[in-house]
C-alpha cells in the first residue's frame, strides 16, 4: 500500500484541469441552489432594497437639484438615479453585507472538516459564493432596477463596450467582496469570536464601497487614495461609475483593471491567511 | 422583587458573556458609535457638493439628523434586538421564553441588552447638543420642552416600529429583512427634510405612517420656521400623540402575534 496521506493534491491525477472544472462548477451550483429555497426572504429582501432605492434616490436628486449647475460630482440627475438603483441591486450581488458562515463555522470547530475535503479551502467558499451571486443576480438585482426604470428616468449607457465591461467589473466586485469577507471571518481563528471585525466590515463596506453616497462627492485625494489604498470602491463605486460612464473610456478600462489586481491580491492573501490559520487551528472536543 | 433578581440575573448573563470575549466586545463598541457618525457623515458629505437641502442649510439639516438619531439610538438600544425574533420563532427558542414566569417582550430585550449600543446614544446627544448651538433658535417655555420631549417620542415612535416588525414574524416567519425597510428605512428617511421626498412616497412614509412627525416637524417648530409643504405650525407639537398611537397598535399586534404563536416543533 501506498503511503498515507491526508492532503489529496488534486481530485484526479488523469484529468485534472477538466476535473476541477467540474467541482468548481458543482461547488458553484450547489450554492445557487441553496438560495433558491429561500423564496419568501427573496421578496422580503427585494422588498427592502426598493424602499432604500426611493430614500437614497430622493436625497440625491435634492442634491442635484441644489449642486451648482445640478452636477454635483459631475453626475448629472439621470445618472446618480441609475447609481442608486443599480446599486440596491448590486449591493446583494456582491453581498456587501451579513456573510459569518467562515467565522461560525471556525467557532463551531465545523471548519476542520472543510480542511478535510479534496478542494482548497479559498476555492470551495469562492464557487459557491459565485453561485450565490448568479442568485442574486437573477432575483435581486433586477426587481430595484425595474422599478428605477418605472418611477424614475435613469441614465442608460451610450458606449456599445460599457455593459459587457460592467459585467466583467460585477464579476470582479463578486470575487473582491468574497476576498475581504474570507480575510474578515478569517480573524475567528485568531479572535474565536469575530463579531467586531464583521460589524467594522458592514460599517465601512457600505461607506467606503459608494453605498452611502457616491466616492466622488469626497475630496479628491481622499477618493483617488480609497480607490488605490483599499478594495472597497472595487467592491461597488466602480462597476456603478463603469456602467453610467461618468469617465473617459480610458479611465473606465482602468478602473476595472485596478479591480482586477485587487481581486488577485485579496485571493493571494486569503491563501496566505489560510495557511497561517491552518498552523494555528486547534480542534476542540473529542 | 423575585421578578427583578429574575431580570438581573439575565442581564448579569450577558455581562458575563461579553466579558469572555473582551476584545470583539471593544471592536463592536467602538464600530457601533461609527453607526452613529456616519449619518452625520453622510449629511455632512452631501452638503459640499449642494448649499442647500431642499431649501434647508447645514446646521437645520444637522439638527434633523441629530433629533432622528437620538430618537432611533434610544429605541434601538432599548428594544432593537427585538428584530432577533424571528430567529427565536424559527428555532423554537421562544418556546423557553415563554414557559418562564416573566413577561415575554422584557425578557427578550433584557435577554440581549445591546450595552455596545449605549455610547451610540451618547453621541447623537451630542451631536443634537452642538447642532441647537449653531442653530440660531428663539428659546420659549414650549421650545425647552419640546427638545427634551421630541427625542423620547421619537424612541417610543421608533420602539413600536421595532416591535411591529417583529412581530411579523409570528405570521411571517421568513419575512427577513423586510422589517428593516420600515425600522433602518425610518431612520433614514426622517434624517432628512420631508421635502427632499416627493409623490406617493412622501405621503405614505411621512404622514401615512408618521415619521415626518419624528423629526422634520418639530425641527421646524423649533427653528420656527414655516413648513414648505403647508402642515400648521402646532404639527410640530404632536410627536407624543404619534407616538402613543403607534405604541398603542404596536402592543395590539404584539398581544396578538403571541396569542398567534404556534410552537414549530422539533
Amino acid at each position: 500500500m501506498d503511503r498515507l496521506d491526508a492532503r489529496v493534491p488534486r481530485i484526479s491525477p488523469h484529468r485534472p484541469f477538466r476535473d476541477s472544472l467540474a467541482t468548481f462548477a458543482a461547488l458553484s451550483w450547489s450554492g445557487f441552489q441553496r438560495y433558491i429555497t429561500y423564496r419568501q426572504a427573496t421578496i422580503a429582501g427585494s422588498f427592502t432594497n426598493i424602499v432604500f432605492g426611493f430614500l437614497r434616490c430622493y436625497v440625491l436628486l435634492a442634491v442635484a437639484a441644489g449642486a451648482v449647475g445640478g452636477r454635483p460630482a459631475g453626475y448629472d440627475a439621470a445618472q446618480l438615479t441609475t447609481f442608486v438603483w443599480v446599486g440596491q441591486g448590486l449591493l446583494t450581488v456582491v453581498a456587501l453585507w451579513g456573510w459569518t458562515e467562515l467565522a461560525d463555522r471556525i467557532r463551531s470547530g465545523e471548519v476542520t472538516a472543510d480542511l478535510l475535503r479534496p478542494v482548497h479551502p479559498v476555492i470551495s467558499y469562492l464557487a459557491p459564493d459565485l453561485g450565490r451571486a448568479l442568485h442574486a443576480l437573477l432575483f435581486r438585482f433586477v426587481p430595484p432596477v425595474v422599478v428605477g426604470l418605472i418611477f424614475f428616468d435613469p441614465y442608460l449607457p451610450g458606449r456599445w463596450f460599457t455593459v459587457p465591461l460592467f459585467a466583467l467589473s460585477v464579476l470582479l466586485a463578486v470575487v473582491g467582496s468574497m476576498g475581504v469577507r474570507f480575510l474578515v471571518n478569517a480573524t475567528a481563528y485568531w479572535l474565536h469570536d469575530a463579531r467586531g471585525p464583521i460589524i467594522l466590515w458592514t460599517l465601512s463596506a457600505g461607506l467606503l464601497a459608494g453605498l452611502y453616497f457616491p466616492l466622488r462627492f469626497l475630496p479628491d485625494w481622499l477618493a483617488v487614495t480609497l480607490w488605490v489604498a483599499t478594495p472597497f470602491p472595487g467592491l461597488l463605486q466602480t462597476p456603478l461609475d463603469v456602467l453610467i460612464e461618468r469617465d473617459s473610456t480610458i479611465v473606465q478600462v482602468a478602473l476595472v483593471v485596478l479591480q482586477a489586481c485587487w481581486a488577485a491580491v485579496l485571493l493571494a492573501l486569503c491563501a496566505l491567511v489560510q495557511r497561517r490559520a491552518e498552523r494555528r487551528l486547534v480542534a476542540q472536543g473529542g | 422583587m423575585a421578578e427583578l433578581r429574575a431580570y438581573a440575573a439575565l442581564l448579569g448573563g450577558q455581562w458575563r458573556s461579553l466579558m469572555s470575549y473582551r476584545a470583539s466586545f471593544l471592536v463592536e463598541m467602538i464600530t457601533n458609535i461609527g453607526g452613529t457618525a456616519l449619518d452625520l457623515l453622510a449629511v455632512l458629505v452631501i452638503f459640499r457638493t449642494t448649499r442647500t437641502l431642499a431649501g434647508f442649510t447645514l446646521p437645520e439639516a444637522v439638527l434633523m439628523v441629530s433629533l432622528s438619531s437620538c430618537a432611533f439610538n434610544l429605541a434601538d438600544f432599548l428594544v432593537g434586538n427585538i428584530d432577533r425574533l424571528k430567529t427565536y420563532v424559527r428555532t423554537g427558542m421562544l418556546d423557553a421564553v415563554l414557559v418562564r414566569p416573566l413577561g415575554t417582550l422584557a425578557q427578550l430585550v433584557v435577554m440581549d441588552l445591546p450595552l455596545r449600543k449605549a455610547l451610540r446614544l451618547a453621541l447623537a446627544v451630542g451631536v443634537l447638543v452642538v447642532a441647537l448651538r449653531f442653530n440660531d433658535i428663539d428659546w420659549t417655555p414650549a421650545r425647552v420642552v419640546l427638545v427634551a420631549v421630541v427625542p423620547v417620542a421619537g424612541a417610543v415612535f421608533f420602539g413600536s416600529i421595532f416591535v411591529l416588525s417583529a412581530s411579523l414574524a409570528f405570521w411571517w416567519v421568513d419575512s427577513g429583512e423586510l422589517g428593516n425597510a420600515f425600522t433602518y428605512g425610518g431612520r433614514d428617511f426622517t434624517a432628512y427634510p420631508v421635502p427632499v421626498y416627493a409623490g406617493w412616497f412622501r405621503a405614505v412614509f411621512a404622514y401615512g405612517l408618521g415619521f415626518g412627525f419624528v423629526s422634520y416637524q418639530p425641527a421646524l417648530a423649533l427653528l420656527g420656521r414655516a413648513d414648505p409643504l403647508g402642515l400648521p405650525g402646532w404639527t410640530g407639537f404632536v410627536s407624543p400623540l404619534v407616538a402613543l398611537a403607534a405604541a398603542g397598535i404596536a402592543a395590539l399586534a404584539w398581544r396578538s402575534g403571541i396569542r398567534h404563536y404556534r410552537s414549530t416543533g422539533s
